[in-house]
């Protein structure tokens, strides 16, 4: 076994175990710091992909972005009163049971289908066309001729969202 | 090299939790992090096909607009559960139960 699935399956472990305790933990604080070793968990699993800027991609926008705006939503929707703000459960029957099936079917389709025998990955592998190296300058270039169209179009959609939530999220004047 | 299937029982793992975190949990927060667990689940899919396709890369642009948009819904949605809380002081989501303004 190389180095390599060593990492991947370490960081597996680190996914899937801080995931979990997201499930359990009671605590919606403790749950928001476990979110962050599954995002850099993603992150180094992205690595081991050859998907370096999705990586940094991901440790920018996720764990400095998202995750800091969740812990000022848990601020702003909580009374600050010095107990730890708790979650409670609902549907768990349902919920365990949907998440259960969706396992299991998952699981079969997965194992049944011989994904790295199919046409264009065995061309790939044989054709040498695996990523290897760093993918930024290909992304680079890639951004500014052939997807230019949807680059902007993320563009106008980050900024209808900054005007959208910040209009939704200001106290009206009563 | 680490083999594609791999990757994808990683991502159902992740898919399935996050569903499950989802379904169950009462605070809206939470549930919005089991929505980007999902979405992350289904970034490491696309992500880990993307390394058979090097000379277009379409799995890794696409993932890239995947955490875009992810952005833009945690913001929106967080802008709603600030508007909802300050309407019902709270932000359990069973007890927002009534459709009246």
């Amino acid at each position: 076994m190389e180095f390599a699935q060593l990492l991947f399956y370490f960081f597996s472990g680190l996914i899937v175990i801080s995931a979990l305790v997201v499930l359990f933990t009671p605590n919606v604080l403790y749950a928001a710091f476990s979110l962050i070793f599954t995002f850099l968990g993603v992150a180094a699993v992205y690595v081991l992909a050859g998907a370096d800027f999705i990586a940094i991609t991901q440790i920018i926008v996720y764990v400095g972005g998202i995750l800091v705006l969740m812990v000022f939503g848990l601020m702003l929707t909580n009374k600050i009163d010095g107990r730890a703000v708790v979650t409670r459960n609902h549907n768990v029957f349902f919920g365990v049971i949907a998440g259960a099936l969706m396992l299991l079917v998952l699981l079969l389709s997965i194992s049944t289908v011989n994904f790295m025998g199919l046409d264009w990955v065995q061309s790939a592998l044989h054709g040498g066309e695996v990523v290897r190296l760093s993918t930024i300058q290909a992304i680079g270039i890639l951004m500014m001729s052939r997807y230019i169209l949807p680059f902007e179009l993320a563009g106008i959609l980050l900024l209808i969202a900054l005007i959208g939530s910040a209009f939704i999220a200001k106290q009206q004047a009563d | 090299m680490i083999p594609a299937e791999h990757f994808l029982y990683l991502a159902i793992t992740l898919f399935c939790i996050g569903l499950v975190i989802v379904i169950t949990k009462k605070n809206a927060i939470v549930v919005l992090m089991g929505v980007e667990l999902m979405l992350n689940a289904a970034n490491i899919n696309l992500v880990a096909f993307s390394r058979f396709d090097a000379l277009h890369l379409q799995g890794q642009v696409f993932s890239l607009f995947v955490i875009v948009v992810a952005a833009a819904e945690a913001a929106v949605a967080l802008a709603i559960v600030l508007k909802v809380y300050s309407y019902y002081k709270t932000s359990e989501l069973d007890k927002v139960n009534e459709l009246k303004g």
